[in-house]
């Protein structure tokens, strides 16, 4: 309760409606006004810029951590695309190796087989030309056979050698008809 | 057995310190809860804030939010040249809700039941809106009590209604706090009165003394909820008054 030393100039709590009491008025205002400005430096001087620095740094934080990662991102996106390329021309070049290899044994291939072709071509046309020589050879011998047996038949029946000239262009004469 | 609902509000001399002229200026339980008042905001905002964590802790996370709440109120009001003023409203903010919210614990002190507090905060909040507009717009200021757009027959009415809403501004901004504080605190005590009356009267009695209980609990409820919004109510209104002094053209 009051000190006495309070009760000495006016009986302060007799004063009706405590708020209304006007001789308290000017120690509330004192106190006031000490710990309003006392907290305003407070706030003003060390809370709030504090706080705000705290959100500054972390909002810094997440906009620098965000740009970090897209440009990981699109770093990533890039060796993507790099690995698709090399990938892609590393196909080709495989293709165009397999279509070289390809065309060059078909080339081989036909070369060899026309080679094998001609050869045999040609062994067929010898064959065919000793075939055709023995042929006429044989052709030949008949003809001698027959003026050979015209003649010995013509000896027997007319009892006389013919002249062989004679016999010899007449059976040619008739191996020809 | 007597219980005063108006004793809580009775200030207290713990120990003069001097006189001014006929006034006697004392430390009393008044000055007590003002210190308390700016010790635990002090805590709050300053004492969790010293690690500086990026990842927020509970508490920091708290201070953060009140900070960004305050600021975005101000700055929608009026604009980022309001920021200059986001110290004094924060602080004006945080005085009278931490106030509010210690005034509640049971046999505490309401500072703001005290008429002459809650005047001298809104009569600085006034003469801050007067000076500053005067300071930064010069006579030009006073265009703010001439509304855009209103015929000039009835203009000098406008004008004196708008004087004289602007005047009595102050008793309406401190009469609303110091109204509700002074209610709500009534209210609370007078229960509390009906509980101990009504539970002197033996075993009946006892079961009697519920309903002032229970309605003890809810009304102490509502005063939490008031206490807050009648601290938000005076920022708020600080904030338009100061959008006043700022953009005095509306």
């Amino acid at each position: 309760m009051a000190t006495t030393a309070t009760t000495s100039t006016a009986p302060p709590e007799q004063g009706g409606f405590p708020p209304f009491q006007s001789q308290n008025f000017p120690s509330q205002l004192f106190w006031l006004a000490l710990t309003f400005v006392l907290l305003y430096v407070l706030m003003a001087k060390v809370a709030l810029p504090r706080i705000g620095a705290i959100l500054t740094e972390r909002g810094k934080h997440i906009a620098d951590d965000l740009e970090a990662a897209q440009r990981f991102k699109e770093r990533s996106e890039a060796a993507q695309a790099s690995y698709q390329e090399a990938l892609a021309a590393a196909r080709g070049r495989a293709q165009a190796i397999a279509g070289a290899e390809r065309e060059r044994q078909a080339a081989a291939a036909t070369k060899m087989q026309k080679r094998l072709e001609a050869e045999l071509r040609e062994r067929l046309a010898a064959a065919e030309q000793s075939i055709g020589e023995t042929r006429a050879k044989a052709m030949g011998n008949v003809g001698a056979i027959a003026t050979d047996a015209a003649c010995a038949i013509l000896e027997r029946l007319v009892g006389k050698t013919p002249p062989t000239q004679q016999v010899a262009a007449t059976v040619a004469d008739v191996i020809k008809r | 057995m007597h219980i005063d609902p108006i004793e809580q509000f009775q200030i207290k001399n713990f120990l003069p310190m001097m006189s001014v002229g006929s006034h006697q200026i004392a430390f009393n339980n008044a000055a007590l809860y003002m210190l308390i008042i700016v010790a635990a905001v002090s805590v709050l905002f300053i004492g969790v804030t010293t690690s500086r964590a990026l990842v927020p802790g509970r508490m920091q996370s708290l201070a953060e939010m009140t900070y960004e709440f305050v600021a975005h109120t101000l700055r929608s009001q009026t604009g980022a040249e309001g920021m200059k003023f986001f110290p004094f409203v924060f602080t004006l903010f945080m005085f009278i809700l931490f106030a509010n919210l210690i005034g509640l614990i049971p046999y505490s002190f309401e500072v703001m039941a005290q008429l002459v507090v809650t005047a001298s905060l809104a009569l600085l909040v006034f003469f801050i809106v007067v000076g500053y507009g005067l300071w930064k717009h010069g006579l030009r200021w006073f265009k703010v009590f001439v509304p855009k757009g209103v015929p000039i027959f009835v203009l000098p009415m406008i004008v004196l209604i708008e004087v004289v809403s602007f005047l009595t501004r102050p008793v309406s901004h401190s009469v609303r706090l110091f109204g509700n504080m002074l209610a709500g605190h009534i209210a609370l005590q007078v229960f509390a009165a009906f509980v101990l009356m009504i539970g002197g009267y033996g075993i009946l009695g006892w079961f009697g003394a519920v309903m002032p209980f229970i309605m003890i609990i809810l009304t102490y409820a509502l005063e939490l909820l008031v206490a807050a919004v009648q601290a938000y109510v005076f920022a708020i209104l600080t904030c338009i008054y100061l959008n006043d002094a700022i953009h005095p053209g509306h």
